[in-house]
C-alpha cells in the first residue's frame, strides 16, 4: 500500500499548489488503486457529504435500535438472558460512539449530528420505527436485523474511508456475536413450549419483511448507489446484499423449525438461489416518510433523553472548566468519546 | 453456607443491576449509557454467583415474592433523576467496596467472590466519587439537585451497617470509615453532609428482614412477568 501522503496534497506549508483537477486525479487514484482514504487527505466535496451522511445515519442507528431492545431489559426472564441484553444493549451505545468519532474525522461534531437527528434532518435506519411486542422479538432482532446488518456491515470493512473502515472491524465482530445469541434464543423458545414456540414463530412472521427492506429500495430507485459503488464506499447493490441475505435465512430458518413468512419464497436452481415475493415498499416508504408505528416514540424518547440531560452536561462542562484552569481536572468524565482510535490507527499506519 | 449473607448480598447487586438497567436509552450522555450499562453488568454477575451459592438463580430472582427479599431499601429506590441515581450509588458502591475488602481479607465462603467483585466495585465507587464531584461542584442547578439527593437518601443509609448474619464484620468499623469516604467526597464536592437520622423508626433494619418500600412489589412485578407467565419453561 502507498503512503498515505502520497495522496495527501500538501496544505499547510503551501509547498504544493495543484489545482482541483490534480486532487480529484489523485484522489480518484487511490480509490481505483484500493488505497484508504485518511481524514486528511483531500476529498470531493460530495464524497465528503455522502460519508458523513451515511455515518451519521449509522451511528443514530444504533443509538435509536438501543430502545427496542431495551424495552425488554426490565423483562428478561432468565438472569443469563439478561446479562446478555444489557451486554448487547451497551455495545449498541459503544458503537455509536466508534462511529460518531468516525463522522467526526470528516470535520462535523457529535452535538452537531445529533442535532440533526433530534430535529429529523437525519434519519436512521427504518427497522428500529418497528414495535418490541414480546420477548421473542429480543431474538428475532438478534437474527434478521443483526443478520441483514452484518451483511450490510462486512463488505463496509473494505470500505475506501480508512476510519469508518476500521470501525466496522470492531463493529461486525460484535455483531456476529449479537446474531448468533439472537439465533440461539429462538433455537431455545423454538424448541420450548408450544407457547414458546409461537412466540418464536409471530416475531419471525413479524420481522422478516421489515429485515429485507433494510437492504433500502431497489436497485433501480435507488438515488445513491452509483456513485457509492464507484467511490467504493459501496461494494454490492441493495438487491445483491438482499439476495446473499436471503439465501442464508432459508437454511437458518429450517433448522429452527420456523418457517418465514412467504409463501412465494422457493429454491431457483437455474439462479442458485431462493426467489422470493415482492416486498411491500408502500410500508417502506411510509416508515421512512415518519409514519412507522414508532418513529414517534422513538425520537421523543431520544430527545427527551437529551433534554432532561442538559443540566447533567452543563454540570460537567462547568466543573471541567473550574477545574482545569487549576490543573486539578480529573479524567474527563467524557473519556469513552475522547481521543478516537481510528486517528490512533492512521498515525500508526501513516 | 450462609444462606442470609448469601441472599442479602445477592439481592443487594440483583436490586440495584435491574434500577441501573432502567438507565438503557435515557441517560445524559452516550458514555453514560456505557458506564450505567457496565455497573449494572457487574452487580448482575455478583448476584448470580451469590443466588446460585444459594439455590437456583432464577428460581430466587423470579419466584419469590416481595417479602421473601432481603435487599437494602436503598438498592430498590427509584431511580429519580441522574442526580438521585448517582447519590444511590456512591452510597452503596463506598459501603459494597469496604464490605467486600473486609470479606476477601478474610478467607471465609465469600472470599473469592468478594477479591473479584471489589475490583469492579472500585470502578463503581471512582465513577459515582467523580459524578459527584462534577455535580456538586458544576452548576447551581447540579449542586442543588445533587444535595437534595444526598439528604432524601440519607435516611436509607443506617440499614447498611446492621449487621448481617453470617458475616463476620466490625461493623462499627465500616460505618465509620464509610462516613469518613463519603464525607471527604461531599466536602470536595462542596456538599453539605446531610444531618438527620440514618434510618427511620420503620426503615432500620427493614429490607434486610423482607421489609421494603411501595415501589419495590412494582418493580418485582415488571421484573418477574415473563417468568410468571410461563411456569417451568427454560429459556
Amino acid at each position: 500500500m502507498a503512503t498515505a501522503a502520497a495522496h495527501r496534497p500538501a496544505h499547510a506549508d503551501g509547498t504544493a499548489h495543484m489545482d482541483a483537477a490534480a486532487y480529484e486525479a489523485v484522489f480518484d487514484a487511490a480509490v481505483a488503486a484500493d488505497e484508504r482514504i485518511e481524514p486528511r487527505d483531500w476529498m470531493p466535496d460530495a464524497y465528503r457529504a455522502t460519508l458523513v451522511r451515511q455515518i451519521a445515519q449509522h451511528a443514530h442507528s444504533e443509538i435509536i435500535g438501543m430502545q427496542p431492545e431495551a424495552n425488554w431489559i426490565t423483562r428478561a426472564p432468565s438472569l443469563r438472558r439478561k446479562a446478555i441484553l444489557m451486554a448487547k444493549v451497551q455495545d449498541e451505545a459503544g458503537h455509536g460512539l466508534y462511529l460518531y468519532s468516525a463522522a467526526e474525522t470528516l470535520g462535523t461534531s457529535r452535538d452537531e449530528l445529533l442535532d440533526k437527528l433530534h430535529t429529523g434532518r437525519q434519519k436512521y435506519s427504518s427497522i428500529f420505527n418497528y414495535p418490541t411486542l414480546t420477548w421473542a422479538d429480543v431474538g428475532a432482532i438478534g437474527w434478521l436485523v443483526d443478520g441483514a446488518a452484518i451483511t450490510n456491515q462486512v463488505p463496509l470493512c473494505r470500505c475506501s474511508y480508512g476510519p469508518y473502515a476500521r470501525a466496522m472491524v470492531r463493529i461486525c465482530k460484535e455483531e456476529s456475536f449479537h446474531q448468533r445469541q439472537g439465533y440461539e434464543l429462538l433455537m431455545t423458545l423454538s424448541h420450548g413450549t408450544p407457547e414458546q414456540h409461537a412466540m418464536a414463530q409471530d416475531a419471525v412472521d413479524r420481522w422478516w419483511w421489515p429485515s429485507l427492506m433494510m437492504f433500502g429500495p431497489p436497485d433501480d430507485e435507488s438515488a445513491h448507489s452509483a456513485q457509492s459503488m464507484a467511490w467504493k464506499i459501496k461494494r454490492h447493490s441493495n438487491d445483491e446484499l438482499r439476495q446473499r441475505f436471503v439465501d442464508i435465512c432459508v437454511p437458518q430458518a429450517e433448522s429452527l423449525g420456523l418457517t418465514l413468512p412467504d409463501p412465494d419464497l422457493t429454491w431457483n436452481e437455474e439462479r442458485g438461489h431462493y426467489d422470493f415475493g415482492p416486498i411491500d415498499w408502500t410500508e417502506f416508504r411510509d416508515v421512512l416518510k415518519g409514519n412507522g408505528p414508532c418513529n414517534e416514540q422513538r425520537l421523543t424518547q431520544r430527545r427527551r433523553a437529551h433534554d432532561d440531560g442538559a443540566w447533567v452536561r452543563d454540570a460537567a462542562a462547568a466543573y471541567a472548566a473550574k477545574h482545569n484552569a487549576t490543573g486539578t481536572a480529573d479524567a474527563s468524565a467524557r473519556t469513552a468519546g475522547g481521543p478516537s482510535a481510528d486517528q490512533t490507527d492512521e498515525n500508526g499506519k501513516a | 453456607m450462609h444462606t442470609t449473607a448469601a441472599l442479602a448480598l445477592g439481592d443487594d447487586a440483583l436490586v440495584l443491576s435491574h434500577r441501573l438497567g432502567e438507565w438503557a436509552g435515557h441517560a445524559p450522555v452516550l458514555e453514560e449509557e456505557v458506564a450505567l450499562a457496565n455497573i449494572a453488568l457487574d452487580l448482575l454477575g455478583q448476584a448470580r454467583v451469590l443466588l446460585s451459592m444459594v439455590g437456583d438463580e432464577d428460581e430466587l430472582a423470579y419466584l419469590r415474592e416481595e417479602r421473601a427479599f432481603r435487599n437494602l431499601q436503598l438498592v430498590e429506590q427509584p431511580n429519580g433523576d441522574f442526580a438521585h441515581t448517582i447519590a444511590r450509588q456512591l452510597y452503596f458502591s463506598t459501603y459494597q467496596r469496604l464490605l467486600y475488602t473486609h470479606l476477601a481479607a478474610a478467607d471465609g465462603e465469600f472470599a473469592g467472590l468478594a477479591a473479584k467483585a471489589v475490583k469492579e466495585v472500585a470502578y463503581h465507587q471512582d465513577h459515582a466519587e467523580q459524578w459527584t464531584l462534577r455535580l456538586g461542584d458544576g452548576t447551581d442547578v447540579s449542586h442543588e439537585r445533587m444535595q437534595r439527593a444526598c439528604r432524601t437518601l440519607w435516611r436509607f443509609t443506617g440499614e447498611m451497617f446492621q449487621p448481617v448474619e453470617g458475616l463476620d464484620i466490625d461493623w462499627t468499623g465500616i460505618k465509620t470509615a464509610w462516613l469518613e469516604s463519603v464525607g471527604d467526597i461531599l466536602r470536595r464536592a462542596t456538599l453539605d453532609i446531610p444531618e438527620g437520622p440514618q434510618a427511620g423508626a420503620w426503615t432500620a433494619g427493614a429490607g434486610r428482614q423482607g421489609l421494603h418500600t411501595e415501589s419495590f412489589g412494582r418493580m418485582l412485578a415488571e421484573m418477574q412477568h415473563l417468568h410468571r407467565s410461563h411456569p417451568g419453561a427454560s429459556w
